[in-house]
């Protein structure tokens, strides 16, 4: 039997074409010799070839491009104009893909957020960088409500670093920070001011933290908002623009935040 | 580059990858009316966030993208399989065919071998077709999937052992409802 569970991952390595010249020639030989792995190899060759052979490829729907090409175009003249949006387009859009309730409860969080920001003194129209801050707020409860808060769940930086590659055109960073008590939970691609960015989960309890990161100038002054219950905190840093949102108590995020700064390139 | 001429790129890149992203959403989904819809929404998502995409392998980079919105939307509409629960640790002698034999699944036909692929996780049933179909290496598939190439291995493995099962269970079948030689 230990043979067997041995030589199982190589047997479909061999057949995948994924051995090392050497490693093959060995499996090669030992499948000379021994029955029982040669009778596996020739099931999962049997197997491989049935399934590629009978052509399970389901064939696309021919109107499905011209539908998709269709949906881009519309896409395209919407994209121009989303982040200045009306709030009651943008709720449209949320009820329609996520359900009137969590539509409901993304509203309430939205206009409230957005009223506490008109309620500030001296402010009668949002900035740009409050627009931001509402675009990194949005994305932040939506990724809570979506429950689809990682792509790539793991707390490893070794995994969630190089997840990024090639999905993205910058490679943000990574450190766990389960030591200190902010463990890293994965990494999401999400979508900010017009571009890709970076967004690493963290946990503090049962609390979420989204760190959101994308190439962009700025000032390494630490600037913090709080809308209710949720505080943002941002800066640059090493060309980088770095968000860290979450309804964790102030105290704790700042010393997340000082955690983040302090080494942000993890030793190899 | 302009609005226009990033749309035509991203049309030119991304569209010949439609019969992939599709077969996949069709097997993750096992129906067409969803994959269609799945398909629809991956292309948007896309769509938005290819203007920081700078080259690289777009078929994978899309397949990603289905995959996760396919993921998602099992999660939202809490649509999970009604097949096997997944379960990555499980390991043992159970997983193995049985020694079925090699005729008996070159025997198989198309629907018995398409029906034993849909009872699959959807775990199982997408590294299957990432390799069979699409001809993924392990280490594409381990960067699509968002897993170490180790747990491809051994997901692959498992994937085609359940098959092999399923398989040659159903060629036991057929041949006990033949009418006996006479020996």
């Amino acid at each position: 039997m230990s043979c067997r569970e041995e030589n199982e991952t190589l047997i479909h390595a061999y057949l995948d074409g994924e051995l090392d010249l050497l490693a093959a020639l060995k499996l090669e030989a030992h499948l000379r010799d021994c029955a029982v792995c040669a009778r596996d190899y020739r099931n999962h060759q049997a197997l491989r070839a049935a399934v590629i052979e009978k052509d399970l490829f389901f064939p696309t729907p021919p109107l499905l491009r011209r539908r998709i090409q269709r949906a881009l175009r519309a896409a395209e003249k919407s994209e121009t104009g989303r982040s200045s949006l009306p709030l009651s387009q943008r709720l449209r859009f949320v009820s329609r893909r996520y359900g009137l309730i969590t539509a409901g409860v993304a509203a309430c969080a939205v206009l409230l957020a957005l009223a506490a920001l008109r309620s500030i003194p001296g402010v009668s129209r949002p900035s740009k960088n409050d627009m931001l801050a509402q675009e990194v707020l949005d994305s932040h409860i939506r990724s809570l409500m979506e429950n689809h808060l990682t792509d790539v769940t793991s707390s490893n930086q070794h995994t969630v670093k190089p997840w990024f590659d090639g999905k993205i055109d910058f490679s943000p960073a990574v450190r766990d920070l389960g030591p200190d008590g902010f463990p890293l939970l994965g990494g999401r691609l999400d979508y900010i001011d017009g571009r890709d960015a970076a967004a690493l989960v963290y946990g503090r309890g049962k609390h979420f933290i989204n760190l959101f990161i994308w190439p962009s100038g700025g000032s390494p002054k630490e600037k913090t908002i709080g809308q209710l219950g949720y505080t943002l905190v941002h800066w640059s840093q090493n060309g980088m623009s770095y968000w860290a949102v979450s309804d964790v108590d102030r105290t704790a995020l700042m010393q997340f935040v000082r955690l983040v700064r302090a080494n942000p390139s993890p030793a190899h | 580059m302009t609005d226009a001429a990033q749309t035509s790129r991203f049309d030119e890149l991304a569209l010949p990858h439609l019969g992939a992203a599709y077969n996949l959403a069709r097997w993750l989904t096992r129906n067409d009316h969803d994959a269609e819809d799945l398909v629809q929404e991956a292309y948007l998502r896309a769509f938005k966030s290819f203007g920081g995409f700078r080259g690289g392998d777009v078929r994978a980079w899309l397949l990603t993208i289905v995959r996760n919105t396919c993921y998602t939307r099992f999660k939202r509409d809490r649509a999970e399989d009604s097949t096997e629960v997944f379960d990555e640790g499980r390991h043992g002698v159970d997983d193995r065919a049985g020694d079925p034999e090699a005729l008996a699944l070159e025997a198989a036909t198309r629907d018995q071998v398409r029906a034993a692929l849909d009872e699959l996780p959807a775990e199982f049933r997408e590294v299957i077709v990432l390799r069979e179909m699409e001809g993924l290496s392990y280490k594409e598939i381990a960067a699509v999937i968002g897993i170490p190439v180790g747990t491809v291995m051994s997901r692959l493995a498992r994937a085609r052992a359940g098959l092999e099962r399923r398989l040659s269970a159903g060629q036991k079948k057929e041949a006990r409802l033949e009418l006996p030689r006479g020996e």
